[in-house]
């Protein structure tokens, strides 16, 4: 069996964030980056995988990005992963869903992959369309928001998350792409003796030139802060004097507190 | 300019989010057709086409065959927009479409603007603007971000119907966990995110909540992680509530928990960051640790 999973590094997003040099995404300067929330139950689910499944499997990681990206692929490694890719772009940030998905396609094509974990969506983008696409891409089977995954001889029983906490049981057979959502598992972190075997895992690089055809769908044409909707108070400084002004606004405004 | 917007049905039932679909078509100034993959006897109340599927032959979730009644569609009417909500079924099935049409696809607009469209990012802190270059686009749209509108009317139905099976075999629906704590009722919910840290630091808020007379919600990751059940949860995939006083501990203010709360009538947010989206919300932000902020609340609550 062969596996894969695609996996972003994203920014710390209790960061505070400001426009780039073209206005048209976030200033990378000051940011600490860390791998996609949603991708890291991707990486854990394809690992519970690999190690179910054993000798005879291979389960590789890829990512897009600059050489930064690359403490995210030795994050997964360390998580189980067996061998990574590193599809080098320094130019990553500005590409449109469409052409990260050609490119992950391009890539996947003729590597004949079963099974293809992506995260449901990229904390920073928040498109949620690469994984689908890449699936549409490949003409793999496809489902999204995955809470639930089982894999038994060649086919996937997934439970996707639909809204008000409802769940939606669907099966299908490999090869098939899905896109993870939080609460599917909890993901391990890499031990010591891990990180180390890591180090030793090959990571091959691969220049984006290689495998990008497409031309963008859509342009950002602006990054900006939410227009302020105003009527908030914000509060700081002294501990005890922000609990009185709480207090006093709580008894003022609500009927909660006389 | 014409839309083709995706009606939503689950369960036998029309899904009122349909109705936010024709209040993004009106502020695009747009004319509208509709598609659903529904039932004759749950039709919306929009007096325009539709173009309608029967659920119980294609599927309620067959994105499959979905994505080939769409085409068939999108090949009759020509829109300019084909037009789903930001949704499990939408998020699903709108990459399908845009990849068959080779158009481009805007994910998560909130706002219209002169040249594109506005779109949430970093979590709902920022806001980019999108254009698309191709001449049809696929669009889904956030929930809440347009008001529903229920223009009334009996549509012009048109019979459609798509064969085949498709690579995914529905088994069946899994209900929402029993809830224990009806968080609808409650006048006062104080909520704990991931910000308050670890398990350990739920008593806590669970003081103040109970110094309030109120409930204690939660954030999704706090449930995930097992710290508080799931019938505390508050967002999307947990209960919409709007209490006389909501108190957000250490959340950040993802669109999806503002979807279950922002209509409560008054909003207290205590974060260490300034600029978490919960401020776009809250009337009163506390800048603050909330495990040093919380209990001095509590313990003048008390008194
Ligand atoms: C399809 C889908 C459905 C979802 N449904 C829901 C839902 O129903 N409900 C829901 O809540 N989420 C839901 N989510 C998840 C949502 O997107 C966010 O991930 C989640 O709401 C974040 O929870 P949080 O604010 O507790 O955590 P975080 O986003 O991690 O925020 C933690 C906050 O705490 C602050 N903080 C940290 N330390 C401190 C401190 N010491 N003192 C004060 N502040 C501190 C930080 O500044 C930050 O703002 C859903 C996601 C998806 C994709
Ligand atoms: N640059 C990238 N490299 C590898 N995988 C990616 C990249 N961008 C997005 N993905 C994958 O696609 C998923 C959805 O991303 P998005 O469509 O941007 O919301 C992510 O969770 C990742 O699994």
């Amino acid at each position: 069996m062969k596996l894969l999973v695609c996996i972003k590094q994203v920014p710390d997003l209790e960061s505070r964030f400001k426009a780039n040099a073209e206005g048209v995404w976030y200033n990378e300067a000051d940011l600490a980056f860390r791998m996609n929330e949603y991708d890291e139950y991707a990486v854990e689910q394809s690992v519970q995988l690999r190690e179910k499944l054993g000798e005879g499997t291979e389960l590789t990681v890829l990512s897009i990005g600059p050489d930064r990206v690359v403490e995210a692929i030795k994050k997964a490694l360390a998580m189980g992963c067996d061998t990574a890719v590193h599809v080098q772009d320094a130019a990553a940030s500005g590409k449109d869903p469409w052409q990260i998905a050609s490119i992950i396609a391009a890539y996947a094509k003729d590597k004949s992959f079963d099974i293809i974990f992506t995260g449901m969506q990229s904390q920073d983008r928040g498109s949620a369309q690469v994984g689908v696409t890449v699936a549409e891409l490949l003409g793999f089977a496809c489902t999204t928001t995955i809470v639930g995954f089982e894999y038994d001889n060649g086919t996937i029983t997934a439970k996707r998350e639909l809204e008000g906490g409802i769940k939606g049981i669907v099966r299908m057979k490999s090869p098939a792409l899905v896109t993870c959502q939080l609460g599917l598992n909890i993901p391990r972190y890499p031990t010591l003796p891990n990180i180390m075997k890591a180090k030793k895992k090959e990571i091959i690089a691969i220049p984006v030139a290689d495998l990008l055809r497409e031309e963008s769908l859509a342009a950002t044409t602006s990054f900006h802060p939410p227009a302020k909707k105003g009527g908030g108070i914000v509060l700081e400084g002294d501990m005890a004097d922000l609990v009185d002004k709480v207090i006093a606004i709580l008894k003022d405004k609500t009927a909660v507190l006389r | 300019m014409k839309t083709l917007l995706i009606g939503e049905y689950r369960e036998g039932k029309l899904l009122d989010s349909t109705y936010e679909l024709l209040g993004f078509a009106a502020q695009l100034g747009a004319e509208t057709a509709m598609l659903l993959v529904g039932s004759e006897n749950q039709l919306p109340l929009y007096g325009g086409t539709l173009y309608l599927a029967d659920a119980a032959a294609c599927g309620e979730y067959n994105p499959d065959l979905h994505k080939k009644l769409i085409i068939e569609v999108v090949q009759q009417e020509n829109p300019d927009y084909i037009v789903f909500l930001h949704s499990s079924y939408g998020w699903d099935l709108a990459p399908r479409v845009a990849v068959a049409l080779k158009a481009a696809q805007i994910s998560e607009v909130i706002a219209i603007q002169d040249s594109g469209f506005e779109v949430g990012c970093c979590n709902g802190k920022m806001r980019r603007s999108v254009k698309p270059a191709t001449n049809k686009t696929v669009l889904t749209v956030q929930a809440g971000a347009f008001p529903a509108l229920q223009p009334g009317g009996l549509p012009t139905v048109h019979k459609i119907t798509s064969a085949g099976i498709g690579s995914l075999e529905f088994i069946g629906y899994e209900p929402a966990e029993k809830k224990d704590v009806d968080l609808a009722k409650a006048e006062v919910i104080v909520s704990a995110g991931r910000g308050v840290g670890k398990k350990d630091n739920i008593p806590v808020i669970q003081a103040l909540a109970k110094a309030l007379g109120g409930e204690l919600g939660a954030s999704r990751p706090v449930v995930d992680a097992g710290w508080v059940g799931h019938s505390h949860q508050v967002g999307t995939t947990g209960q919409n509530v709007s209490p006389k006083l909501y108190v957000a501990c250490g959340i950040s203010g993802a669109i999806q928990h503002l979807a279950g709360m922002k209509k409560s009538d008054f909003i207290l947010a205590i974060n260490k960051d300034k600029d978490a989206p919960i401020g776009e919300v809250a009337d009163v932000l506390v800048v603050a640790d909330v495990m040093q902020f919380v209990p001095a609340l509590t313990a003048k609550v008390a008194r």
